[in-house]
């Protein structure tokens, strides 16, 4: 459902701009979350032809986050939109960047695949990265599912959600730092298992982001910086 | 649901306004204001303020009454014939329709500046003495110098026009007449200024010149400015009001109207949903 009626100006490539925005965000989102599926198959599963797919993906969706920036500016100039064309543009502007910031977090975990298959299998640390990874790919379909309905709720989902990618994290690496003073030739390796954890939860964090902004765009609720409890009070008062 | 056309359900005869259309600090007061054309209403049940040193800006389609409301403010209805205005206007507690109230000195306490710049067919000079001489505000030909000069210089003209104070007025651009407008309207010493589309025969840089002077002048003067540029309202206003259908839908910041306005005929509107 368009809750936001961008099908409705009088304008109809006014309409048909503020649409294209959408389509070209959601495809970014959905070439990121490929690519952060990829590099969570690529650590699990040793597999670096998977983790070399990755990287190469990263040059396509910075140029996607550059064409949708100068679209932006595009309709800023041309339409001045106001109200909710307005948030549109600023919420979509200010996702692009965290999608590509999700995607760099992406390409590290690759990253991390290849140096884990150089130095040799070992499944410590495997366990818990599945673990993070799952509740990690959750958020990011439900951020992708929040903006293509604009739904505030599923936007608050991803909120809630990323409090327990944080702690999951937390208890992760306390599990992980056990391993490495139990056998201290594992450092290296168990070092980069904590190194792909950490970019699996900076792209919890930036969902939760998205999931702020699209909350802006649907409600003008700048809820940036608030607890969840708070952020909760605002959008069912709203 | 279509946006275009549920207006009829949206603002049914029980419509409140949204927002915040009243202020502690009023300058200009009014209450269930109702305007009539012959048989026609043209305004229903407007109630709102206009806070002191506040420019107020009033933005609507064609026809939704936000002219009409802006001259009732200093009576220039009266002058239209068959126009009845209901209601309570008050000017710092003063009834503007009261029956001892004087519309002449009422129209020197809240001046208008209309759409097509209108000077008198006189010199530059006597287009701004013109009111302070009506009004008996000079004796000396010197003060009368002195207001002269201020008044452009208020409205930003004084620079241009300081060595042919002589010239006829008619004889300036479009946005220098509009200024000299401003200044005449100035020179009486008003409260309130209405300005009624003053930029809509102008070109950018001189509606940049008059914007630019709203925001000076509402240091000293209350504003209230009908526009048809919805960036005009944005740009120089505090408060922002929203008329439908002779009804005012809202009235809010100009920063909540624009980003994230209570009523959805105010977004449809703003956004360009309809018109």
């Amino acid at each position: 459902m368009d809750k936001l009626h961008l099908d409705q100006h009088i304008s109809r490539q006014y309409n048909a701009d503020l649409e294209d925005l959408r389509t070209e965000l959601l495809e970014m989102g959905g070439m990121v979350q490929e690519q952060i599926r990829d590099a969570i198959s690529a650590i699990s599963n040793a597999d670096s032809d998977l983790a070399r797919k990755v990287t190469t993906v990263e040059d396509e969706v910075d140029a996607r986050e550059i064409a949708l920036d100068e679209h932006c500016t595009l309709i800023l100039a041309r339409r001045q939109p106001a109200a909710s064309d307005l948030r549109m543009v600023l919420a979509v502007s200010k996702i692009t960047r965290d999608l590509e910031r999700m995607g760099d977090e992406a390409n590290k975990v690759a990253t991390m695949a290849i140096a884990l298959v150089d130095e040799g299998q070992s499944s410590q640390g495997y366990v818990e990265l599945r673990h993070l990874a799952k509740s990690v790919l959750l958020m990011v379909d439900q951020m992708l599912n929040a903006f293509a309905r604009f739904d505030v709720d599923a936007a608050m989902t991803v909120v809630r959600e990323d409090k327990l990618v944080d702690r999951e994290y937390k208890s992760s690496t306390r599990e992980l730092i056990t391993y490495m003073m139990e056998d201290p030739r594992s450092i290296g390796r168990v070092m980069n298992v904590m190194w792909a954890l950490r970019s699996l939860e900076r792209i919890g964090d930036h969902a939760r982001n998205v999931a702020e902004h699209i909350i802006y765009l649907v409600k003008g609720l700048d809820v940036r910086h608030t607890s969840v409890s708070e952020m909760e009070r605002q959008v069912s008062e709203s | 649901m279509n946006m275009a056309t549920n207006t009829a359900e949206t603002i049914g005869d029980n419509h409140q306004t949204v927002g915040t259309p009243f202020v502690d600090n009023a300058k200009l007061s009014m209450r269930n204001v109702n305007v009539f054309y012959g048989e026609k209403q043209a305004i229903f049940d407007v109630g709102m303020d206009i806070g002191t040193n506040e420019v107020m800006a009033m933005i609507g389609p064609s026809g939704c009454g936000k002219s009409t409301f802006l001259r009732c403010l200093n009576r220039m209805n009266d002058t239209i014939e068959g126009c009845r205005v209901e209601g309570d206007l008050n000017l710092e507690g003063e009834d503007i329709y009261g029956a001892k109230l004087d519309v002449v000195p009422l129209r020197a306490r809240v001046g208008i500046v209309f759409q097509k710049p209108n000077p008198f067919p006189k010199s530059i000079y006597d287009n701004i003495a013109y009111g302070p001489r009506i009004h008996g505000l000079v004796s000396k030909r010197t003060e009368l110098d002195e207001i002269v000069e201020t008044s452009l210089q208020k409205a930003g003209l004084w620079n241009e026009v300081k060595d042919r104070l002589d010239a006829p007025g008619t004889g300036l651009s479009g946005g220098q007449q509009q200024r000299l407008c401003i200044a005449r309207t100035i020179a009486v010493s008003p409260e309130v200024i209405l300005m009624d589309e003053p930029c809509s025969a102008l070109d950018p840089i001189a509606t940049a010149k008059i914007e630019e002077l709203i925001a000076e002048l509402s240091e000293n003067y209350t504003i209230a400015i009908v526009t048809h540029s919805m960036q005009q309202a944005a740009r120089v206003s505090n408060r922002t009001a929203y008329f439908h259908l002779g009804k005012l839908i809202e009235v809010n910041e100009t920063e909540k109207v624009f980003t994230n306005p209570d009523h959805q005929l105010t977004e449809a509107y703003i956004t360009g949903r309809f018109g």
